[in-house]
Parts: C-alpha cells; sequence; structure tokens
C-alpha cells in the first residue's frame, strides 16, 4: 500500500527523514534510511534544509526509491520560481515519486549563502494548488499537460504558533489547496497538542505529529530560544540534563511522547537529526 | 520618498582617484530629508574633498536632479563650470546620478546607495512600506503590504518562521503578516486572510517600466 492509500485508509502512519549531505558521498545516508525500510511507511528528504547548499532532494529522493523505501520529496518556494517548481514536480513524477513535501522554507538569509536572491514566487498555498493543477492536467498558464501526474501532496502546520489564529487560517487554506496531510513541528507537550486537535478535528484531514529527539540540554534549549513555535518544558530539559545516556534518553523521551499522541494523530513523524539508528528502538518502545 | 545612505566615504575617494577637480551636486528633496544631499552636507562633502586636495569646481543643491528639463537647464546654464570638471559627484539618489549623466553628459560618480521607497516615520528615521510591485492589494490586507513587510513577500499567510511576533530573518523585524492578522482582526476584517490569493503578475513589473501619463499621451 503507498503512503497515499494508507492515509486515505486511516492507517497509522510512521515517517522519518534524511538530510541529504553537502557533497555527493549519499552512502551514509542511505545506509541509515535502509535501517528504516521496514519499520517507517516513508521517508522525508529535506530541500537544502536551514537554507543550507546541499544534494538536491529530489535525487535524493529518486535514490532511495531505488532501494525499495517511499521517499516524500520535500519541496521548497525557496529557490524556484513557478516555472521550476512545477518542471521539479512534473520530473518527481516521471522518477516515480508521488509523495510531495510542500513548504515555504527558511529565508536564504539564514543559511550559508546569505547573499542568495529569495525567490518566493509562489508561497505554499500556491505551490498546493499548482501542483493539484498539474494532477488535473494542467499547469498554471491553463497549458494542457501531455501525460498527467499523481501525487499525494502534504504541507506542514505549526501547532504551537503563537498567536495560533493566523497559523489555523493558513492551514485551512493549505486544505482548500489541496493538502491531503500534514507534518507538525515537534511536538513536546501532549497536553497543548490535544488543544491543538481540538481545534482542527473538523477538517478531517491527516496529521502526523512531528517528533524531535532531545540531543542534549543545550540543544534544547536552543530550540526554545530559536525555533517557532517549539516548546521544550524544563522538566524535560532536567530530565536530559540528569541522564549518564543522552541517546537512550532521547529514545525514552521520544517513545513516551509517541505514546500519548497516538490517540490523537494519525501519525508521527521522526525527526533524529542524525540519529536515525535510534528510530527501530523507539518504535519498538512506543509499541508501534 | 526615496531613502539613501552616503556610501563610505573611503568608497567615494576611491571612485574619484583620478579626479582633480569635482563639481558636487545634491537635492532640495528626498536627498535634503535624509541629510544624505542637502545644503549641510554638500559644505561637509566640499571641505572634506579639499583636504583630500581635491579642487571643488561648485558645491549646489539642486530642484531637482531627477528632473531632466531642469537639469538640462543648468547644464546650459553652468556650461563653463561643468565642463571644467573632472566629474560630478551626485550626493542624490540613482535617479538623479543618471539623469544627470544624461542632462549634462559629465561623468558622474554616485555619492549614495539607493536603497528603498520610504516612509518618513520621523525625523531620521525612514520605512520601507511599499515594495513598487505595480499591483496594489493594500485593500486586502489592512494597508500593511506583505510584498514590503515580509522578506518573503508571501502572499496567503505567515510562513511560521516568527518567533515571539518577530521575523525569522532579524529580530529587528516585526512578523509582517501579524501586523496584517492584528489590523484585520481589529478592523473586523478577518475574512479577507481566509481567501486563498493567487499569486502575483510579476510581468507588471518587468524593468525597466516606463509610462506615458493619459492627459500627456491624448494632448494634441
Amino acid at each position: 500500500m503507498t503512503l497515499k492509500e494508507k492515509i486515505k485508509n486511516k492507517k497509522f502512519i510512521i515517517t522519518a527523514e534524511i538530510g541529504p549531505p553537502k557533497g555527493i558521498d549519499i552512502k551514509p545516508n542511505l545506509d541509515e534510511a535502509i535501517l528504516l525500510k521496514d519499520k517507517v511507511d516513508a521517508i522525508n528528504v529535506t530541500d537544502s534544509q536551514s537554507a543550507v547548499m546541499r544534494l538536491g532532494s529530489l535525487a535524493v529522493s529518486r535514490l532511495l526509491k531505488e532501494e525499495g523505501i517511499e521517499p516524500i520529496y520535500q519541496l521548497t518556494c525557496r529557490d524556484r520560481n513557478r516555472i521550476a517548481l512545477q518542471s521539479d514536480a512534473l520530473s518527481a513524477a516521471a522518477l516515480g515519486i508521488e509523495n510531495i513535501l510542500v513548504l515555504t522554507g527558511d529565508h536564504p538569509s539564514r543559511g550559508d549563502h546569505p547573499g542568495a536572491k529569495p525567490v518566493f514566487d509562489l508561497d505554499s498555498v500556491q505551490l498546493i494548488s499548482a501542483i493539484k493543477g498539474l494532477e488535473s492536467g494542467r499547469d498554471m498558464a491553463g497549458k494542457e499537460l501531455k501525460g498527467i501526474p499523481k501525487f499525494c501532496v502534504g504541507a506542514v502546520v505549526n501547532p504551537g504558533a503563537d498567536p495560533i489564529e493566523p497559523e489555523l487560517i493558513k492551514f485551512e487554506k493549505k486544505i482548500k489547496a489541496g493538502a491531503e496531510f500534514f507534518q507538525t513541528q515537534g511536538v513536546y507537550d501532549a497536553g497543548a497538542f490535544a488543544k491543538f486537535i481540538g481545534q482542527v478535528k473538523h477538517y478531517n484531514t491527516c496529521i502526523i505529529a512531528g517528533i524531535i529527539l532531545i540531543k542534549s540540554p543545550d540543544m534544547a534549549r536552543f530550540m526554545n530560544k530559536n525555533v517557532a513555535g517549539i516548546f521544550i518544558p524544563d522538566s524535560l530539559i532536567k530530565e536530559v540534563e540528569a541522564a549518564p545516556d543522552k541517546q537512550q534518553k532521547a529514545v525514552e523521551i521520544a517513545a513516551r511522547t509517541i505514546k500519548e499522541l497516538k490517540g490523537l494523530a494519525q501519525g508521527v513523524h521522526i525527526m533524529s537529526l542524525g540519529w536515525n539508528k535510534l528510530v527501530p528502538q523507539i518504535l519498538d518502545k512506543a509499541g508501534l | 520618498m526615496i531613502i539613501t545612505k552616503q556610501k563610505p566615504i573611503d568608497d567615494i575617494l576611491k571612485c574619484l582617484e583620478k579626479v582633480s577637480s569635482v563639481y558636487i551636486v545634491g537635492c532640495t528633496q528626498c536627498a535634503t530629508v535624509c541629510k544624505t544631499g542637502g545644503e549641510e552636507e554638500v559644505k561637509k562633502m566640499k571641505e572634506f574633498l579639499e583636504s583630500k586636495g581635491k579642487k571643488v569646481i561648485a558645491a549646489e543643491v539642486w530642484d531637482t536632479p531627477c528632473n531632466l528639463l531642469e537639469v538640462k537647464k543648468r547644464a546650459r546654464d553652468r556650461k563653463a563650470d561643468l565642463e571644467g570638471s573632472g566629474s560630478l559627484l551626485l550626493m542624490s539618489c540613482g535617479d538623479g546620478a543618471h539623469t544627470v549623466v544624461i542632462g549634462t553628459g559629465m561623468p558622474v560618480v554616485p555619492a549614495n546607495d539607493t536603497l528603498f521607497l520610504g516612509q518618513s516615520e520621523r525625523a531620521g528615521r525612514f520605512n520601507e512600506v511599499c515594495a513598487l510591485c505595480g499591483d496594489c492589494t493594500l485593500f486586502i490586507t489592512g494597508g500593511y503590504c506583505p510584498n514590503a513587510l515580509c522578506p518573503k513577500g508571501l502572499q496567503n499567510g505567515p510562513c511560521g518562521g516568527a518567533k515571539d511576533g518577530k521575523c525569522e530573518v532579524s529580530p529587528d523585524i516585526d512578523c509582517g503578516w501579524l501586523l496584517i492578522y492584528n489590523r484585520l482582526k481589529d478592523t473586523g476584517k478577518l475574512d479577507n486572510m481566509k481567501n486563498l490569493l493567487p499569486p502575483k503578475d510579476h510581468s507588471r513589473a518587468i524593468r525597466p517600466r516606463k509610462i506615458i501619463v493619459d492627459a500627456v499621451k491624448n494632448r494634441k
């Protein structure tokens, strides 16, 4: 069953994530992904994450597919205009990649090429519409396509956004534009997440809760300070601080959070930030 | 108003390296308000260049360097002095600098960098609030322009990168979409934000833009 079918059939979805390297030495990433092959439903491939130039997400998505892993091709609005975005979506379809996760993308000034021209010709809502348009056989200019692609279009939502209302307005627009699933920003507080789910339940869409492993207390504090919508409670940071084995603690916290979120979300998306080898243990401990 | 900022003085000197006599031109309008080309700044520039051994043929504030007819008139009136100088130093915006190149035929060095179309908040404080996109949608976004106020120019709401109301690009920038949201909410027009806005038509702003006002076009 493909991810699209699983989403439709209300299966519980498990996804992980890999970040392509700067360069072409992709073997370590593929090895990491292969470890998860039968444990997860699909693996996200990030698109020059944090606006740091890297190997392309489309190429790595295809390489995952060749390993028998279902990729979720991340496509940001940061670097390409509407011609390139539509063309890349078609390229994905031609390479057998169905899942596209649409994101705005970080501003280039935050990355390692701060002088780059920020494109953002389309925003994430418009890009979802454009991809759905391709599925209906026409491009944004209304021109007919030869051979019609099929996609499973995802988007992101931040349950911790403050204020939440503008985030919810945009979330609704993404659904109207045709988003079929959502992956969320990292969740650490099941109570707050439950409140968010209460606000969006009536949309009856597939929400996959984000799990970001806490690798160290410093990382947790850094995220609290710098990452929008992330709130890691002090008690959790203290717990990590006191743990002799940080990896085991990360596994334990992630598994515990997943258990709490299982009944609330239709899936979990584990962002391990390089610790993908721990994902099987996390799933095992979470009873998945 | 066109907001300008004086280039680093060393850069200006470098541009004038091979020039021994300079004709300084300021502007009575925007550059005067920005303090980059008013009487005071022009006088200061004259003293500085003289201290560096340059001969300053003239130091004037023109009204205005961006008006081609005015510049041509000045070029006729001041022909001898202009021709006696090695270069003009334009303490105006880029529009003024270019117009003086065309209107006088002289070499021109720009003393300023031209930054943006700005609102004057109060003396010496300027804000970019219009991006000159050629397709104004302020009536939808509560008078706050997402193209100018959001570094990504998003049309359909915030990117999610703002923290404590500040943009991911810099803590000095308010999230433009939060400003729009608050304004629409306060004025009971939040529905405006719920409509899916189409991508901008960038063909409306292909450079260089040119316009002939209808009233002029139809004049016999």
